[in-house]
C-alpha cells in the first residue's frame, strides 16, 4: 500500500486542466495537493455517484479531460455504472479507485470483498479500454504519464490504507463548483 | 358509434423534446417504453445515454447540464423510487433545471397490480417536485411548459407519461 495523499500528490502534477471529481475521503485528501480547485468539484451528496457524475462530463465535453476520484466503498454502491461507462466509452475519462478495504467515512468498517475482488479486472470486463492497479508510490511515478497518455475510459486503483474519518476539509458545496465549472467551461471553447 | 382512442406518439413526444432544445436522453426502458427507443433510435439530433440502474441517470445528466448539454431523464416511476438519494442529493440540493419523464405504470386508468402508482404523486408533493401528467397527444405541450419552469427555477420538473407510448 502506498500513502493516499503523495500518490494523489504525484497525480496532481499531471493534471492540466482536467476537471477532477472527488468523493468521500478523497475529497479531502485532493484538497490537499490540488493546485486548481477552480477546477475541483466534490460531491459530497449521492454516494456512489462521482463515476456517473464524471460520465455526463465527459459526453458533453469530449475535448476536457475528466478525472474522477471515488472511493471503493462508494464504487460498489454504483458498481454498475462501470458497464454504464464502457459502453459509452469516453476517451477523456480517467477513474481513479481509493482501495482501502474500509468505508472511511463511517469509521473504517471493512467493505463487502474486502482483500477478495479486483476492481481492475471488474473495469476490464465492463469495456473500460484500460486498467491499472497500483501499490507503491515507485511504480506509480514511473507509469503516470504513460497511465495517462492513452485513450479511456482507464481505470486506476490507487491501493491506499485507511485513514479513518477525515476533518472537514473546508470545500465549497458542490452545487457552487458546479455553476462555477459549467461558467469556466463555457468559456473554454470546445476544440 | 365507434370512439377513437386517443393516442400518445412517442415521436410527439421527442418533437417536443427537441423544440426544448434536448440534447441527450438518459434512461432505462420499461415496459411500455418500447416504441420510444425506436424514435429515439432513429433520431439523428438526440444522443442516447441508457444506464444500468435509474440512480445513475441523474447524475449522468448532471454532469451533461455541468458540460453545457440539455438532458432529460426517461424512466419509470419504480425506477424514480430507487433514485431517491440522487434526486435529493443532486436535483434538489444543487437545484438543476432537469425535466425527470417519468412512466407512471398503476395511473388511475389501469388495473392496478402493485403500489408503484398509489406512492408517485405523494413522493413528488413531499419532494416539491412540480409535476404535469400527460396521457394523449394533445397535452404534449405541457413538456415545454414543465422545461420552461424547470429554467426559471432552476428545479427539477416532472413529467408523468401515463400511458404506454404508441407507435411513432
Amino acid at each position: 500500500m502506498m500513502d493516499g495523499i503523495a500518490a494523489l500528490g504525484i497525480l496532481a502534477k499531471e493534471r492540466g486542466d482536467a476537471v477532477v471529481v472527488t468523493h468521500m475521503s478523497t475529497g479531502h485528501d485532493w484538497s490537499k495537493v490540488s493546485t486548481r480547485g477552480e477546477l475541483d468539484l466534490n460531491l459530497s451528496g449521492a454516494m456512489g455517484k462521482a463515476s456517473s457524475f464524471g460520465l455526463g462530463m465527459a459526453l458533453a465535453r469530449p475535448d476536457v479531460k475528466v478525472w474522477v476520484f471515488d472511493g471503493d466503498g462508494s464504487l460498489l454502491m454504483n458498481l454498475g455504472s462501470l458497464v454504464t461507462v464502457g459502453a459509452m466509452a469516453p476517451r477523456n475519462m480517467v477513474h481513479f479507485v481509493y482501495e482501502n478495504d474500509a468505508y472511511d467515512t463511517t469509521g473504517g468498517q471493512p467493505t463487502p470483498g474486502a482483500g477478495r475482488m479486483d476492481f481492475a479486472a471488474i473495469a476490464r470486463g465492463a469495456g473500460y479500454a484500460r486498467a491499472f492497479s497500483f501499490e507503491s508510490l515507485e511504480d506509480l511515478q514511473n507509469r503516470v504519464k504513460e497511465v495517462l497518455a492513452g485513450d479511456g475510459p482507464t481505470l486506476v486503483v490507487l491501493k491506499v490504507p485507511s485513514g479513518g474519518r477525515r476533518p472537514p476539509a473546508g470545500l465549497p458545496r458542490a452545487a457552487e463548483s458546479f455553476a462555477h465549472i459549467r461558467e469556466l467551461l463555457a468559456q473554454r471553447v470546445a476544440r | 358509434m365507434v370512439t377513437k382512442t386517443p393516442s400518445l406518439r412517442a415521436r410527439g413526444i421527442l418533437e417536443e423534446l427537441k423544440r426544448c432544445g434536448v440534447s441527450h436522453i438518459v434512461w432505462l426502458p420499461d415496459s411500455e417504453s418500447t416504441f420510444m427507443y425506436d424514435a429515439i433510435h432513429n433520431e439523428p439530433s438526440l444522443t442516447l445515454v441508457p444506464v444500468c440502474r435509474e440512480g445513475e441517470a441523474m447524475a449522468v445528466a448532471a454532469g451533461l447540464l455541468m458540460g453545457g448539454k440539455t438532458p432529460v431523464v426517461l424512466i419509470q416511476n419504480t425506477g424514480f423510487f430507487e433514485s431517491g438519494d440522487s434526486i435529493r442529493g443532486i436535483c434538489l440540493d444543487w437545484k438543476l433545471p432537469m425535466l425527470l419523464m417519468i412512466g407512471y405504470r398503476g395511473y388511475e386508468s389501469k388495473p392496478m397490480t402493485d403500489s408503484a402508482g398509489i406512492y408517485l404523486e405523494p413522493m413528488l408533493k413531499t419532494w416539491g417536485i412540480p409535476y404535469h401528467v400527460i396521457e394523449e397527444d394533445s397535452q404534449v405541450s405541457r413538456i415545454s411548459q414543465g422545461f420552461r419552469e424547470a429554467q426559471s427555477g432552476p428545479r427539477p420538473v416532472a413529467i408523468l407519461i401515463a400511458r404506454e407510448y404508441d407507435q411513432p
